[in-house]
């Protein structure tokens, strides 16, 4: 059924003329632009279109597809980047050269590779949805599992093995069903699972401050609030490169180009510290920019969290990086204002915080309908107005993530970094993880870094007074915790993502510094105590020296030399 | 399509609205002819079966429903052409030095593609300002876009200019140009700027557009995209490297605000509209490298911010699309240190790919570091010091104190006509760290210390 144009204002067109359903897929003007449903009032209805509306004239035609959204799965996703509709970059560069024209239809698989398809069931097998028939190497490290569309079952009647193209028959189900490597899903919907568990794995990244402090679990929510220039996409970037995780996927949404480029420059040279593979081989980008359409933008948050259910579904470990909710909020906010809808607070439309929870639910540590554990990780970096968290975003952020890593301008301004403020983030995982931390990394980390935390939040409460009298009229052994944090914070919390060896470290890397500034605590305590005087503990020369090993490339050789000077140091003091 | 309409129903702010027409394109230019015989010129904002809403940029004054209405067919576009080097044209790219029209290479539409992320180089080569606080410890990049932020008053504009005539990439003498785009600025900070640009000749090199405080606000939304056009035209059809100065975004988003108050919407923060991080975004943007592509488009736009406020919503949402932003002190002015950038709240976000071994030099990054360190806890120290005096201060907080004195008295301040290399920069740095006991370099590596400290070097 064709219909027309009734009017243009921006991205969002009103049609008549044809009676779609919401969240249909229509193509508008001659030159179809690709746009969505999103409000049908009588004999119109309203579309949010992707693409740039400029001279688009009412009475042009409109097709409707009848399909709502979708992204298409299959071997392939991996190492591609993607605009918000899953169009490959890629593509669109080899069809419109470096900018992006409109009207540009591209697929989200390639159509023509051929992939080596193994059969793992045979004809006879009886299976059901989500259940895997065949698997396909799809990168180096990553065997993508070929499932039965999740509302698909039945007995196989054929299956074929061999190399085929993803819309290739490869199996025939016994009531004439076909199945292709590529199976589509609308991105609006969550994938089905069999249950959800509540999350017991950390998800590691060699991030001192969030491994140490305030750990994510696979499967969990966290948000990075923090005003501009203070380290957002910078840690979402260390969590993309270093996570311990199968599969990342990670959606530039409404921010800068260049640090698209970025990614995609890096990340092929850069190695999974896992598996030694490059890192663009479990990647896949999602690059709406603030330039690209608003409408794009809203809908690439939902592309990328589609992807990353469909290899949760194969069950791997996902984690999700999406570079910043707030702008997907704003795109929200600006096709609700264009649809006149009644603006709740500050704009944002009344429904603001229930897609955010939608959205944020779509995380979690699942069983698949096939049984296989997988998880997928949320991480959402938001962009509060002047940096200030009391601003809806943030707030309806915070009601549904269990992690708030708090970036805080100040920390940032002085080269901080990151600059995770310890005092106000938290973790709700800390707990639930514990034994997870005492079995696998030592069992007195747990103590260490409860230690740790205290000290911190004793050391904000000194500085107060030191504002007012200065620190030479703290008692000594006060004076000595604010060295020991001060230690605890340049030593360890900071970590510089741009140094070779100190953007990552290892959790045995991580309990050894903390373990080495413990001990030069319990050494000047004991010193203090026999009356050693402040002056000799403090200039104690490994002491500063510590300061440096994490630079180290042969960390546990220079640990020691420094820590077996500390021994000596103190036993000259004398006194213990 | 030269039918002229006589259907205006409603003239409201700078809007006008109009019935019965043929389909209208969304974004077309339209013509508007009025009774005395004048033209002004807008563009189409909402258009559909019953009503047209066209926005004017010369504002509607003088406009009445006897004005005629012709549509274009087509968005705004710019002639441009390689003799647009050494114009000057209006806000909305007509002639304005008395010479002849521009004879078009190709018309281009002002509001530009975006570029495809796939097709852009990360920035990477290092631009010379020969200004510490830049180069030393906020290096700017090719194809970066690093605003400055500043205040009413303050010498925001002395140091475009410097940077504008001392940039340079060193060891490169590839073609290089300059599109200063003024959006609201007065008739006298116009002249001190074309003085400037006459008097270096550096006018030969650039294409100026424009758009003074006395014309039209709506004009301004053109303006920059005007600019940013032929920017983009001679950066990648004529292979030069291009700075761009945007002055003063903070008058552009004025007008911005002020047009959504006539649309009558629904206004955002401090009455700016909903989508200004959009539209800025759809200027800043436009700043990079392409793979492939011998030109660069790097933007240096100056911005005042409202009552020195950082977290204002222009400076705000700026900071958030931009790749830093040097900040100008109004109390570094006050002590009468020239330029009065203040590094703390300075970043450039591109520093990293721009500079080390190779590039500037292998110490930079630690140096620079350092500096900040030092310098951010002297100024802390200061406000100690008043409460509790200097002699409540350890030996080693005094020796801080004192470094960030040197830091802006050596390092931050420097001549209007003083274009220092990076080496000098780094050299400055090392002299006043040099001033600090070695075991307070944390931040930097031995073998920089060994190979850059004074007292290293010296025997
Ligand atoms: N862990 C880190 N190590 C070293 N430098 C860092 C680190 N985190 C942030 N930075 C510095 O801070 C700058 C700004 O960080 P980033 O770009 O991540 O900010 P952001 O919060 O994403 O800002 P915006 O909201 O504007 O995108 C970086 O360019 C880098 O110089
Ligand atoms: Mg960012």
């Amino acid at each position: 059924m064709k219909g027309e144009i009734y009017r243009v204002a921006g991205p969002v067109v009103t049609i008549m003329g044809i009676k779609p359903k919401m969240y249909d897929v229509v193509h508008v003007g001659h030159e179809g632009l690709m746009g969505e449903v999103i409000r049908i009032e009588g004999d119109k209805a309203t579309v949010q279109v992707y693409e740039d509306t400029s001279g688009i004239k009412p009475g042009e035609p409109v097709v409707n597809t009848g399909m709502s959204l979708s992204v298409e799965l299959g071997p392939g996703l991996l190492e591609s980047i993607y605009d918000g509709i899953q169009r490959p970059l890629k593509v669109l560069q080899e069809k419109m050269g470096d900018f992006i024209n409109r009207g540009v239809t591209a697929n989200g698989l390639d159509r023509e590779k051929l992939w080596e398809f193994k059969p793992t069931v045979s004809s006879g097998d009886s299976v059901t949805g989500g259940q895997t028939i065949g698997v396909v190497q799809e990168t180096m490290n990553v065997e993508h599992k070929i499932m039965v569309p999740p509302t698909v079952s039945g007995t196989v009647e054929e299956i074929k093995s061999g190399k085929f193209k993803v819309d290739e028959t490869i199996c025939v189900l016994a009531d004439g069903t076909e199945i292709s490597m590529m199976q589509k899903w609308p991105v609006r919907m969550p994938r089905p699972v069999e249950k959800k568990f509540i999350p017991k794995r950390p998800l590691i990244t060699g991030q001192r401050i969030l491994d140490g402090l305030f750990p994510v679990a696979k499967g969990g929510t966290a948000a990075i609030p923090g005003p501009f220039g203070s380290g957002k996409t910078v840690t979402q970037q260390q969590l993309a490169k270093w996570s311990d995780t199968d599969i990342v996927v990670y959606i530039g949404c409404g921010e800068r180009g260049n640090e698209m480029a970025d990614v995609l420059n890096e990340f092929p040279e850069l190695q999974d510290p896992k598996t030694g593979r490059p890192l663009m081989e479990r990647t896949v980008l999602i690059a709406n920019t603030s330039n690209m359409p608003v409408a794009a933008r809203e809908a690439s948050v939902y592309t990328g969290i589609t992807i990353a259910e469909y290899y949760r579904d194969m069950g791997y470990d996902v984690s999700l990086m999406a570079d910043s909710s707030s702008r997907w909020a704003e795109a929200m906010r600006e096709i609700s204002s264009r649809l006149e809808e009644m603006p709740g607070e500050e704009g944002y439309p009344a429904y603001l915080s229930a897609r955010l929870s939608e959205f944020y639910e779509r995380a979690g540590a699942v069983k698949s309908l096939a049984a296989e554990e997988g998880s997928i990780t949320v991480i959402g970096a938001v962009s509060p107005p002047g940096g200030d968290f009391s601003e809806p975003v943030t707030q309806n952020t915070l009601r549904i993530v269990k992690v708030f890593w708090a970036l805080d301008a100040k920390l940032a301004q002085r080269r901080h970094f990151p600059s995770i403020d310890w005092l106000t983030s938290y973790s709700l995982y800390t707990q639930g993880l514990s034994d997870w931390f005492s079995e696998n990394v030592a069992p007195d980390w747990v103590p260490l870094r409860d230690n740790a935390m205290d000290l911190l939040q004793q050391e904000s409460e000194l500085q107060e007074i030191v504002q007012l009298v200065g620190s030479d009229a703290l008692p000594e052994d006060q004076q000595l915790v604010l060295e020991i944090c001060r230690m605890l914070r340049e030593y360890f919390l900071q970590q510089n993502a741009f140094h070779p060896v100190d953007t990552y470290c290892p959790f045995d890397k991580q309990y050894k510094l903390l373990k080495a500034i413990s001990k030069y605590s319990d050494m000047a305590q004991a010193a203090l105590e026999s009356g050693i005087p402040m002056k000799d503990i403090l200039s104690v020369e490994s002491k500063d020296e510590l300061a440096k090993v994490k630079y180290e490339e042969e960390f546990d050789s220079a640990l020691n030399v420094v820590m077996e000077k500390m021994d000596k140091e103190f036993a000259a003091l004398g006194g213990n | 399509m030269t039918k002229e309409y006589k259907t205006i129903t409603e003239i409201a702010g700078p809007l006008i609205f109009l019935e019965k027409t043929e389909p209208v394109g969304y974004g077309e230019l339209v013509h508007i002819n009025l009774p005395d015989g004048t033209t002004k010129r807008g563009q189409v904002l909402d258009t559909s079966a019953d009503v047209v809403a066209v926005q004017v940029f010369e504002g509607t004054g003088g406009l009445n429903e006897e004005s005629g209405v012709v549509f274009s067919g087509e968005t705004i576009k710019l002639p441009v052409s390689k003799d647009m080097l050494g114009r000057i044209l209006s806000g909305a790219g007509e002639p304005l030095d008395g010479g002849p029209r521009i004879v078009p290479e190709d018309r281009v539409d002002v509001n530009g593609a975006s570029m495809n992320p796939y097709s852009r180089m990360p920035p990477e080569d290092f631009i010379q300002t020969g200004i510490s606080t830049i180069d030393g410890t906020n290096t700017l990049v090719r194809g970066q876009k690093l605003p400055i932020f500043s205040g009413s008053g303050l010498p925001h504009n002395e140091i475009a200019l410097q940077i504008a005539r001392q940039a340079k990439v060193p060891g490169s003498d590839e073609p290089f140009a300059v599109v200063f785009a003024a959006m609201g600025i007065t008739n006298e900070e116009a002249q001190y700027f074309m003085e400037d640009f006459e008097k270096t000749g550096a006018l030969e090199r650039a294409v100026v557009f424009l758009n003074l405080a006395d014309d039209p606000a709506v004009e301004r939304i053109i303006t920059p995209r005007m600019a940013l056009t032929a920017a983009e035209y001679l950066a990648y059809e004529h292979d030069m490297h291009v700075l761009v100065i945007l002055t003063d975004i903070t008058n552009y988003c004025e007008a911005l605000r002020q047009m959504g108050a006539a649309r009558e919407e629904v206004p955002g923060r401090r009455g700016y509209p909903g989508y200004m991080y959009t539209d800025l975004a759809s200027l800043y943007e436009r700043a990079g490298v392409i793979k492939g592509l011998k030109g660069s488009v790097t933007q240096f736009s100056i911005l005042t911010m409202p009552g020195d406020d950082i977290t204002h919503p222009i400076p705000d949402l700026s900071g958030y699309i931009t790749e830093g932003q040097i900040v100008v002190s109004r109390e570094l002015h006050m002590k009468g240190i020239y330029p009065p950038i203040n590094v703390l709240p300075s970043l450039s976000r591109l520093m990293n790919s721009g500079i080390g071994e190779g590039k500037t030099r292998d110490d930079h990054k630690a140096v620079s570091d350092q500096m900040y360190a030092g310098y951010a806890e002297g100024r802390d120290l200061r406000g100690l010091v008043a409460i509790v005096g200097k002699e409540a201060l350890s030996e080693r907080d005094q020796k801080i104190l004192e470094f960030a004195d040197l830091f802006e008295d050596r390092f931050v301040r420097q001549g209007r006509d003083e274009d220092r290399s990076i080496e000098d920069t780094l050299q400055v740095g090392w002299d006043i760290l040099s001033e600090l006991p070695v075991a307070l370099l944390t931040r930097i590596d031995n073998k920089y210390i060994e190979k850059y400290h004074p007292a290293h070097k010296s025997n």
